[in-house]
Order: structure tokens, then sequence, then C-alpha cells
């Protein structure tokens, strides 16, 4: 786990008191909304529909049982008890009043975290694989860049007023699992032929109003090079990209105008200028950063790896949990556990001060401190012995979080939407939680098996419903709420966007709808392993035409 | 019919405008005006400690009760309408005090 030095530390404690400063000169009325707006922002503070939302960085999803616990007691102190756990792996709190904040974020820069460049148009949180560092496939361990390029994208004064804001993501392993081709820029991890690691290099990927997927502009670029690479994209795009209109202002636009070809041309031509100019990333300074994130000392826990099979064979439900919820270790007598922040009918993302707490007690006493938070809206304990799952399990139920539904239907991706979003046009809240209701029966989910459902409340795309294998996108027709149905979306190494089905659904409807889509892959499958996803790239999109519109099909 | 709303500065509650430079957290205590140009040039003379202002249209049910006509602002005016936790009491109290 990376930890502030003496200079982070100084810098965030700084942040604090300048933002503590200027709260007090809004309240006092030496500045006006127009001139506090942008500083709150600047400290992650948005003023939603009901409330302030306070949005905190989880660097690459990574936390301490310290932090977690600390995120809890800031739910307790000065919210509602509870927390949202975003797609960008960051925690966002609805209820924080303007006049705490100062004081949220001093507890919170006690525990090394911050609120700074969740909002704005500079260079966001770099996400990463929730399984990074522990997972059986990777090639490099992604947090040691990611951190790398927070250290460098942090304050960056080039980078802090872009024409639009900055994804990043980095995978290692050979699975994608962070996305990287809707980021404006992905990462991928790759030995090189000497023996070093070096990325892939994918610009121009994006959800929102006009989703695309990244395009590969480099291949191999070796570690050591990677931020005079990252340099020469962001200054291509800090130049070029549009400001003119904040619908073409991301880099995927400028990739689609310039063309592939000559951005290349444009980004090679400014790398070859940085490399003489910028410093190449000194070798000891990775390695130093890399000592950050070594593998926990795991303790040898084989002979405890038979008796998990006897627990299983006793428990059906413990057992379930396992095959779903756990993931395959670096180390064979460990595995990553994912604690499923959906449970059946509950709110996608949300977790308690209590389960927060518990989640960091079990970090502590069995995960070797450590927690990360998934894309996906769900908590991981990256390092657990197999021999302690039952106990892990146990306490789970206690407070409702051994949903064992990894990856199935009812593991929906949800944005806020229009409970809590000011810019929603239509509820995904109450949507997901009527499917996982309707889906829920743990025989009916494994029926069903891997799928990927994904709801966003608006075109913005937070809540990753075009790369769904089901999305469903709320609109606003007249007034009324309605849900668009994408098919055929996925966000892996095989990145596609999902194509609208046909006209959208009222909300009662949609549920019904949604089942039909269901049933009708299981009815057409060619057996009960071929996954959503794969049959709906087999059959394309008629079959399932048919089925939610049939009186469409028998006019044409 | 039409109502000023915005958030109070301090704790960013949703609140109407009742009277003059009064606001209150219920919709239905909030003065109402019948054309949206009539509340629009109240905007300009309200406190800074109100921020977010906006009119939006609503309607006076039978029984007198008063409803905003687009579900973006009923939310508002009535709170998330799903229960994040049901054992988690939402009422942590705001200050009521209105400007
Ligand atoms: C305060 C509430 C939020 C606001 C105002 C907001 C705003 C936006 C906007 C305007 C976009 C479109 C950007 C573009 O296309 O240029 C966007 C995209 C996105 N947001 Fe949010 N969002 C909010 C909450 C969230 C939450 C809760 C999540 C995570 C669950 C999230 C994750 C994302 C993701 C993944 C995208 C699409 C990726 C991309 O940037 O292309 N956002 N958001
Ligand atoms: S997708 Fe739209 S409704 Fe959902 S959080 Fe993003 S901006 Fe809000």
């Amino acid at each position: 786990m990376y930890r502030y030095d003496e200079f982070d530390a100084a810098f965030v404690n700084q942040r604090v008191a300048q933002f503590r400063s200027q709260v007090e000169r809004r309240v006092s009325g030496e500045l006006t909304e127009d001139e506090f707006k942008p500083l709150r922002l600047m400290n992650g503070l948005y003023l939603q529909l009901h409330a302030y939302m306070l949005r905190v960085a989880i660097p690459y999803g990574s936390l301490d049982s310290r932090q977690l616990h600390r995120l809890a007691d800031v739910a307790t102190k000065y919210d509602r008890g509870y927390a949202h756990f975003t797609t960008r792996q960051n925690v966002q709190y609805n209820w924080p009043s303007l006049s705490d904040t100062p004081d949220i974020l001093q507890d919170l820069a006690e525990v090394d975290m911050h609120a700074i460049q969740t909002s704005g148009n500079c260079i966001r949180n770099v996400t990463t694989d929730h399984f990074a560092g522990a997972a059986h496939d990777e090639v490099a361990d992604p947090r040691v860049y990611a951190e790398i390029i927070r250290q460098w994208s942090s304050l960056h004064p080039e980078f802090s007023f872009l024409p639009r804001k900055f994804k990043i993501a980095i995978n290692g392993a050979k699975q994608d699992r962070a996305a990287i081709r809707v980021h404006d820029i992905g990462l991928q991890l790759v030995q090189l032929t000497d023996g070093g690691v070096g990325f892939d290099v994918y610009v121009g990927g994006g959800q929102g109003r006009t989703p695309m997927i990244a395009k590969l502009v480099a291949e191999g670029v070796a570690e050591q090079d990677i931020l005079s690479y990252l340099e020469a994209v962001l200054r291509v795009y800090n130049l070029y990209g549009r400001r003119d209109n904040k619908y073409k202002a991301r880099i995927k636009i400028l990739v689609h105008e310039t063309g592939l070809e000559q951005l290349k041309a444009d980004i090679e031509a400014e790398y070859a200028h940085v490399k003489s100019t910028f410093l190449d990333i000194p070798k000891e300074e990775i390695e130093r950063i890399d000592a950050y994130f070594a593998m926990p000392k795991l303790r040898d826990a084989s002979a405890g790896v038979a008796k998990l099979a006897e627990t299983r064979a006793r428990d059906a439900g413990f057992s379930q949990w396992v095959s779903q919820n756990t993931h395959g270790h670096k180390v064979s007598d460990h595995v990553s556990v994912t604690v499923s922040l959906k449970p059946v009918g509950g709110v996608p993302g949300d977790a308690t001060a209590e389960q927060m707490h518990l989640v960091a007690d079990l970090a502590s006493q069995y995960g070797y401190d450590e927690v990360r938070v998934s894309h996906a809206q769900n908590l991981v304990l990256p390092h657990v012995a197999k021999e302690d799952l039952y106990a892990i399990y146990q306490a789970l139920v206690t407070v409702d979080l051994a949903e064992a539904n990894v990856g199935l239907v009812t593991d929906i991706i949800a944005c806020p939407g229009l409970d809590y979003c000011a810019l929603a046009n239509a509820r995904s809240i109450p949507v997901a939680q009527d499917i996982s209701e309707r889906l829920g029966a743990i025989e009916r989910q494994k029926q069903i098996g891997d799928l990927k459902l994904n709801i966003s409340g608006c075109i913005n795309a937070c809540g990753h419903h075009h790369v769904g294998h089901i999305g469903i996108l709320g609109v606003d027709r007249k007034g009324e709420e309605l849900y668009q149905i994408t098919l055929g979306g996925s966000s892996d190494e095989n990145t596609s966007i999902g194509a609208i089905l046909g006209r959208g659904f009222p909300a009662a409807e949609l549920t019904d709808a949604i089942e039909a889509v269901i049933d009708t892959y299981i009815g057409l499958r060619l057996s009960d392993d071929e996954r959503f996803i794969d049959a709906y790239r087999r059959v394309g999109p008629k079959p399932f035409k048919e089925a939610l519109y049939p009186s469409d099909q028998k006019a044409a | 019919m039409f109502v000023v709303t915005g958030n109070r500065l301090l704790d960013g509650i949703v609140v109407y405008l009742a009277a003059a430079h009064h606001w209150v957290e219920d919709l239905q205590g909030a003065r109402l005006y019948d054309t949206s140009d009539e509340a629009q040039t109240v905007l300009g003379e309200q406190s800074d400690m109100i921020v977010s202002l906006d009119v939006i249209p609503v309607s006076k049910q039978d029984n007198g009760h008063v409803v905003a006509d687009r579900l973006r602002e009923r939310i508002r005016s009535d709170g998330p309408t799903i229960q994040p936790f049901d054992a988690i009491p939402l009422e942590r109290q705001f200050s009521t005090a209105a400007d």
C-alpha cells in the first residue's frame, strides 16, 4: 500500500486549510457563488438534487482497513450512515453539508485521502484491475504505474485545464478487468521481448453520448518511457482537443476527427520532443514505488485447503459463494474474495457504516489489511487464505453482504440516477432493484449464468450501460421515464458497444422486457455454457427484437 | 402555477420561497406565482445564502396539495424514492432555520 511521504501529507493538509478558508469567505459573503463554485468542485463537492455530494478519490481503488474504517466514520459522523461506491472506484457521500466539508476533508487527510481531481477537466483518478497484485493471470502489478501516474498527474500545471475530463485506466492481467478500451487512455501491461515490461497504449475510448472504443496507438512502450509518452498524448490533446463544444471535447472526438494515422504522427512528433527534455522514470524510482506494492508475506495455509472442501460439502450456500465470489490467486492456497455490494433488491454500490467497518475488520483479521473497490461497485479482499473463507463468509452473512452473485445478473452496475443526480432523466436504482428481485433466486441466476447488466439514468453513461451485455438507458419522454435496452456491449478485451434494440419501455414494463430478453437467450443458446454475450454475438439482435416487438415483425 | 426553489448554501438542502426572503423546506409552504415571469422577477432579489435558484411549474390538486409537475422536482421535494437502507434513520437533523 502506498503511504504518503511528508510532501504529500503537507500538501493535502494545506489544501484542506485553503478550502476551509474558502468556505469561510463564501459564508461571510466575501466570495460570490460564481467565484466559489469552481473552488468547491476542485475539492470534489458537487451540488446534487437534494444536497451536496462529496466524491472522495480512492486511488486505483486501493484501501487499507484504517482508511475504510475512516470512510465509515465519515458516513456516521457527517452523513446519513452510508456511502456509495462508484464505477470509477471512488466513493460518494450523498448528504454532507458545506459547513462540515472542511472537517470531513481533514478527517480524510489524516488517513492519506482527499477529494482532489475528482471533478473538473483534469486527469481523474486512475483506475485499474481490482485484483491487481493478486491475480494469477497478471503480467505486472498495474498499481505501481497507477501510482507513478497519480504523482505525475496530480496538479500537473499544464494539464489542470484540459478541454474536458480525462480518464486513464491500466490493466495488468491478460483478461481486461479495468475496461481500458472505454477510457481516454487505456494502458495494457505487456511483457517485452527484452524481458522488461511495457505498455500497449489505447487512446480515445469513452462512453457518454458518443461511445467509442479506444484505438491502439503504440505497442510496447517501455515502462521508463511511459510518462513521456503520456505527456506527449496529453499535450497533443491539450493543443488540438476542441474547446468550442463540450460534447465534442473528449479526446475520442479528436481521434475520430483527426484520424488515427495523423494523430499517431502528431503524438510521435511530440513524443520525440518530450523524450529529449523530459526525464525517463529512473529505475530506482520504479523500484521504490514497487516496494510499496509488494505482495504481503502470505502465511503457508496449504494445510487448510482440504478443510475448505469439507465445509463446502456441508454448506451449499457457502459453496455457491466460494464458486461465484472468489478469484484465483498467484499463490494457490489463497484467493481474492469479492464482497458483493448487490444484495438482491438492494441499492447497487451502497454500503452502510456498519458494513464498511465489518469489511475493514475482515481485512485486518484475514486479508493482510488490503481492500479494493471494483469498477463493478463491489469490494474486494485481494489476499485471503482459503482456510479463512468460511469465517469470512459467516461474518458477511451477519451484515447482509454474502450475496453469491458476482458476475451474475443481479450484480448490476447502476448509477445514482434521478434519485440523487441533478443531470438524470430517469431513475436507475429502483429499476435495478426490481430486476434484481425478479431474477434474484439463486437457481434462476445460475441458470442464466454470466451476464453483465448495466444501468444509466442518462446518456452520460456513468452506469456503463453501453458496455453492459444488457444495457439500460433512462430517457425522458415528455416528462415520463422511459428505458431503452441495448444488447451486446462488453468492456473486456473484446470491447463492444451495445446496440439499441428498439423503442423504449416505461418502468412498469421494463422488468418483463428484460426477462423476455433473458428467456429468449436461454431458448437459443447452444448449451448452458454459452454465455449471453457469446450467444448474442452469434445470432445478432433479430430473435430479441422478435421477442420484444412481436407486432412490428408482423407488420414488416 | 410556479414556485421558486433553491438549495441552502450551508447544508445544501432543498428549499422553497415562502415570502420575501423567507425560505421553507416544505413545498406546501411555498408561495405560488401565476406566471413564470412573475416568479423570475424575484430571483434577483434573493440572498446569496440560497444557491442554484430555479423557477419550477407546480399544480394544485383537488385537496389543495401542491405537487411539482416534473418528476425530477417531485423527487427533489419528497426525497429519494428508494430507502437506501431500511435500517438507517434518514432523519439526521439538518438545521431547519431558513435564511
Ligand atoms: C455528481 C454526479 C455525477 C455527475 C454530475 C456526472 C457527470 C458525468 C458526465 C457529464 C459524464 C459524461 C462525460 C462526457 O461524456 O464527456 C459522465 C461520464 C461518466 N461518469 Fe459520471 N457523473 C456523476 C456521477 C457518477 C457516478 C456516481 C459514477 C460512478 C458510478 C460516474 C462515472 C462515470 C463514468 C464511468 C462515465 C463514463 C465514462 C466517460 O467519462 O466517458 N459518474 N459523468
Ligand atoms: S449517467 Fe446520468 S443520471 Fe447517471 S449519474 Fe451519470 S449523469 Fe447522473
